[in-house]
């Protein structure tokens, strides 16, 4: 198994997509889930909202210049809808992404995010508006999101409190975000709960 | 099991199947049944080889191919390269640690979320996971079943088991009849509009009410697999008679003595009288006529009889305002009568045999309008079989609908099966995103399987219940 890796600040500048509900079809179009490892998502988030068809570039914030180099997306409501394709936070992770604040996450999408060691935390609509526009007007920005703290900090003196659901905090500390090991350890309790379900053998009684 | 009242089922399958809880507070659950596919599986595969571990329970995992498998020419090798190289390495993982395979040469392929239940794999009080987001559909029978990513995928190959939070229970009374031309796609397309795409965030949908109670499995199923497009990671149904029935003499459903345990347990597992819910939702059943969406997500729906909305009469009214951007409508003009160029009848949400039947009985004697391509696509070759056997495909072919065989096809664009360009597609699937259906400029309209058919009728969006 690979090395514990604890995951407890992320700093950078930010890079703002707006509007709610984006979908996972939105951050990767399905095309790209036919290859068969994850070794090129990052050249293809936002795929079709960043290029036409004949790959001329459209305005986009993962296109725009004054955004390069951002490793904080900020988003607003239900983010990640819809499918359960880990190809969208792949995306943004290969792409440099390493931390997403936004209103909200939908349920899967966030899963994943914890499963690759991303942080997703939330906060209020006003809060968020104010950073978009924060990051907008002043793209260089630095912000520090702290876990341990559940703080994302800018500017000289300021902060503002993130949301985030209490075991995925824990497990993006402590390093248990890569969660193979930790399950496998309990191989044995694992098989003494089987045995117990009457399915497991087939209802022989 | 013991008996304790005043627990829903969502509780008891949670606790029968914990393993531990975890140091970050999670719950590790044990996973009863793991259904596997080619498009999420090939880097879980690697990973689980790259760090020295085996699948833990291979007789407890079953794959098949479904997104990515041409419905016409299923010729090996596909022209597709990256399809058939998917596919290869979905071959090479399940021989190497020995998983059972309903590959394109079996009469057990198809959509995993129809051969499952359709094989009995799927069973009542059991957890079910699968890399796939419409993984819920399972719920139909009270399975717990999670929609997952790779990573948790290559998970429940080390382990057959996952890290997840305990959510709240809501439960979604559909009360009194549904009328004549409605079917359940209407009933979830209702329930999603009412509490939004992001309402179910943080829930498990309980569906129940005299109108659930009536549906048979098929159209459980319907229901359960858009509660991830309501925001809910899952949706069950308790097990009941239909249920049972439903499940009887299935291939991998016990027989004689042991079907009878099998009851047995099945009943254990429904949710007490008094069970306890975080909240409790009454919908009126008699109120719903054939619905259709008319923006980019599946909340973004209306009756037939309705006009398209004002973009202020939304919470987010930038939302709407980019969905009529996209689709090219305006606000206040009727659905009804809006031109489509394709029509599609499929996928896991409604591509079983009442589907079809559904579809037939309205395309029966009829022709499709000219210029219109049409599509019907059962949801596993098992179907397609029954299908044929009662003549469906005649019907279809003879109205000028195409013929095909089981996928995904046409609802996630990862196959030949695609919109071109603006195309608008009337469509029996379960999304409408943006691009969703192979054309970034293409517009989806999610609707029942009998709607869809009355509309490659007419070339338009018709009110089925002028058909029925």
């Amino acid at each position: 198994m690979s090395a514990v890796i604890k995951i407890s600040k992320v700093s950078g500048t930010a890079i703002p997509v707006r509007g709610n509900d984006i979908d996972t079809d939105r951050i990767i179009p399905a095309r790209y889930l036919k290859e068969v490892t994850f070794a090129r998502m990052g050249e293809y988030p936002f795929y079709d909202e960043r290029f036409d068809a004949e790959g001329k570039t459209k305005p986009h914030p993962f296109n725009d210049a004054k955004y390069k180099g951002a490793s904080i997306l900020f988003v607003n409501k239900n983010f990640g809808c819809g499918s359960s394709r880990e190809h969208a936070p792949q995306a943004l992770f290969r792409f440099g992404i390493k931390a997403i604040v936004g209103e909200s996450f939908a349920a899967i999408f966030a899963g994943n995010c914890v499963m690759l060691g991303i942080p997703a935390v939330t906060l209020g609509e006003r809060e968020m508006e104010e950073l978009i526009r924060l990051a907008e007007s002043a793209s260089q920005t630095n912000f520090t999101l702290d876990l341990a703290a559940k703080k994302l900090s800018y500017g000289t003196d300021r902060s503002v409190s993130v949301g985030i659901p209490e075991s995925s905090r824990k497990a993006l500390l402590e390093g248990s975000w890569d969660s193979t090991a930790m399950l496998r350890a309990n191989l044995d309790k694992a098989k003494t709960v089987a045995a117990r379900l009457p399915y497991m053998t087939g209802f022989m009684g | 099991m013991a008996k304790s009242s005043g627990r829903t089922l969502y509780d008891k399958v949670w606790e029968s199947h914990t393993v531990d809880i975890l140091p970050t507070g999670q719950t590790q659950l044990f996973i009863g049944l793991h259904l596997i596919h080619e498009i999420t599986t090939a880097p879980a595969f690697d990973m689980v080889r790259e760090n020295g571990f085996d699948v833990a329970f291979p007789e407890r995992t079953f794959a098949t191919v479904d997104h990515i498998v041409p419905t016409d020419l299923r010729t090996r090798p596909f022209l597709d390269s990256q399809a058939e190289e998917l596919t290869q390495a979905l071959e090479k993982n399940v021989g190497e640690f020995g998983i059972e395979f309903f590959g394109l040469d079996s009469d057990s392929q198809g959509i995993v979320h129809v051969i499952g239940p359709q094989l009995g794999l799927t069973q009542p009080g059991m957890t079910l996971a699968c890399g796939d987001s419409h993984t819920s559909t399972h719920g139909a029978f009270g399975t717990l079943a999670f929609g997952i990513g790779t990573s948790q995928v290559r998970d429940v190959l080390a382990t057959q088991t996952l890290a997840t939070d305990k959510l709240k229970v809501r439960r979604i009374n559909v009360n009194g009849n549904l009328s004549d031309g409605v079917y359940a796609k209407d009933v979830i397309l209702n329930i999603i509009r009412r509490l939004g795409v992001a309402g179910g965030k943080g829930f498990v949908y309980e569906y129940d009410g005299a109108v659930v109670d009536k549906m048979n499995m098929e159209e459980r199923m319907t229901v359960c697999n858009m509660s991830i497009e309501g925001g809910a990671l899952l949706g069950y149904v308790n097990p009941d008679a239909t249920t049972f029935e439903f499940l009887k003499g299935r291939r991998f459903v016990p027989k004689g003595a042991g079907f009878e345990r099998a009851v047995s347990y099945w009943s254990s597992i429904r949710s007490d009288p008094d069970a306890r819910y975080d909240e409790v939702v009454n919908m009126d059943g008699s109120q719903i006529e054939p619905t259709v969406t008319w923006g980019i997500n599946p909340g973004q729906a209306v009756g037939i009889s309705e006009k398209l909305p004002l973009p202020e009469e939304f919470s987010d009214p930038e939302g709407a305002r980019k969905a009529y951007q996209h689709m090219g409508w305006k606000p206040g003009s009727p659905i009804l009568g809006t031109p489509i160029n394709v029509a599609f009848v499929g996928s896991c949400t409604n591509s079983r045999l009442s589907d079809l039947r559904a579809a037939a009985k309205i395309a029966k004697g009829r022709k499709v309008h000219p210029g219109i391509r049409a599509l019907v696509v059962p949801g596993s070759t098992g179907v397609k079989a029954l299908a044929e056997k009662e003549g469906l495909h005649e019907i279809f072919t003879e109205a000028g609908f195409e013929w095909r065989a089981a996928g995904c096809s046409m609802c996630l664009a990862m196959n030949p099966d695609k919109l071109k360009g603006r195309e608008i597609c009337a469509s029996s699937s379960n999304r409408n995103f943006i691009g969703r259906q192979g054309s970034p400029e293409g517009r989806t309209i999610l609707m029942s399987p009998a709607m869809v058919a009355a509309a490659a009728l007419n070339g338009k969006i018709v009110d089925v219940r002028e058909y029925i």
